[in-house]
């Protein structure tokens, strides 16, 4: 039974894995939107206005009514649509676990992955040793479960399954080895975007996100 | 029921973080036992429960897993005792609004005090003043909206933003003083600069906020640290 969605606008850039992870709430929910891409370097008056502060993507808009920070918008999704595929656990420990996870991904891994691709030297060589213990601590944390939300795909899972299509990126830029290094999380990246539909629909492909990432490099004049 | 010793509370009386989840404690008179930090030397208790960022706040109860990340302890207090004194909306749209102002305040607003610490050179400092004020001029935009005429954030008394924000103000005092200007201004931010003093006496809020002497001493101390760090 369709409930009455309202009128649900995310306003987004393909690449972004912030972007992606409004995108996988909102297919978790069965919830129909409009995607509006943005254009990075000539934002549209929309967005302008609906993120006055940051300035940035994603923005979820819901009859009019503006949300911005993807953390802050997955939760929105949950707690407006929460009849269906909750994101969070019903116990209030294992809610705050996953509310700490997904701000320790969003305080370190897109920082530090940033500095994988756009550095040199020794920013970029203490940027390598970062971002592998921040992932380390997340192979840590997943341990043998299927999900970081244990039996079900959830927040922390939503948060972090968007990083995966940068893999490549990082791996070749950063010269790292992250197969070898966290295989648990390579399997269940793998294992959300087989068992997944909202996850394999929404992602794009690893190379896709790789041509990106080079042509940047090129923009900010990082030699091949 | 929570008795006293369920709930641990590893922090130090001068940090803002740790002061916004004493005042929700208070709110919802919920009991607990405040170990007090000594940041230079970290206890084995703290560096445990908190291996990641090795930070206070930090809150114990009873056996289960440690819970860091001042935000995160309170929305997890407002879920553990949900029938007194709610402080985060039940309200979709109104959580969203106050996550939103409560990360600009963390990762926008509160770094400026430390980044106009750490810029030396007055062309430096003034430009962060300056962002510093503007900030201020969005959270007074912000009260008026959220508060809809009442006197605190969250309405009628103490809500998520109000303790987000006021832990801050002892600080904002003390930096305002150390760099002669106004962060909260009659003319530029009239309703936080009411907001201000009426919180500061708020039975939850004034007993827990650091005196001026207390954050003056340690000013000094991390001066010292800082200077010893760089030689």
């Amino acid at each position: 039974m369709a409930k009455q969605e309202g009128e649900v606008i995310l306003l987004d850039f393909w690449a972004s894995m912030f972007g992606m992870r409004a995108r996988i709430a909102l297919a978790e929910k069965g919830i129909h939107y409009e995607y509006r891409e943005e254009d990075l370097k000539n934002k549209s008056q929309l967005l302008l206005e609906s993120n006055p502060v940051h300035k940035k993507i994603p923005v979820l808009i819901h009859n009019g009514k503006p949300v911005s920070e993807s953390s802050i918008i997955v939760q929105y999704i949950d707690e407006v649509w929460k009849d269906k595929a909750p994101f969070f656990s019903s116990d209030p420990y294992a809610r705050a676990q996953a509310r700490f996870w997904a701000d320790f991904i969003d305080k370190k891994l897109y920082m530090t992955g940033r500095l994988l691709y756009s550095t040199k030297g020794e920013e970029h060589e203490a940027a390598r040793k970062e971002f592998m213990s921040c992932l380390q601590l997340l192979e840590g944390e997943l341990g043998d479960k299927p999900y970081f939300g244990g039996e079900s795909f959830g927040y922390v899972d939503i948060s972090l399954i968007p990083f995966y299509t940068w893999f490549q990126a990082y791996e070749t830029y950063g010269n790292l080895a992250i197969k070898h290094e966290c295989p648990k999380l390579i399997a269940w990246a793998k294992r959300c975007i087989q068992n997944k539909e909202s996850v394999s629909k929404t992602l794009p492909e690893l190379e896709q996100v790789f041509g990106f990432v080079q042509q940047m490099r090129k923009k900010i004049g990082i030699e091949e | 029921m929570t008795n006293k010793s369920e709930i641990k509370l590893l922090g130090t009386a001068i940090s803002p973080f740790v002061n916004r989840v004493q005042f929700v404690l208070n709110l919802k008179s919920i009991e607990y036992e405040f170990f007090e930090e000594n940041l230079a030397c970290k206890s084995e208790l703290l560096l445990t429960s908190n291996p990641i960022y090795k930070k206070v706040p930090v809150l114990l109860h009873a056996k289960k897993s440690p819970i860091c990340e001042s935000l995160v302890i309170i929305e997890f207090l407002d879920e553990i005792r949900p029938d007194v004194h709610q402080v985060l909306s039940s309200n979709p749209v109104e959580r969203a609004d106050n996550r939103f102002w409560a990360n600009y305040i963390d990762n926008k607003f509160f770094p400026l005090y430390g980044e106009l610490s750490l810029t030396l050179g007055k062309d430096g400092k003034e430009a962060i003043k300056e962002r510093i004020v503007e900030g201020s001029m969005l959270l007074e935009g912000a009260f008026v909206k959220l508060s809809n005429g009442k006197a605190y954030f969250g309405g009628d008394d103490l809500g998520y933003l109000d303790v987000v924000l006021g832990c801050f103000l002892a600080w904002t005092k003390f930096v305002e003083k150390n760099n002669k200007f106004k962060i909260f201004d009659e003319g530029r931010t009239p309703r936080l600069m009411e907001w201000a003093k009426r919180i500061l006496s708020h039975k939850a809020v004034k007993d827990v906020i650091p005196g001026n002497e207390a954050i003056v001493n340690f000013y000094i101390v991390l001066q010292k640290y800082r200077q010893a760090m760089a030689t």
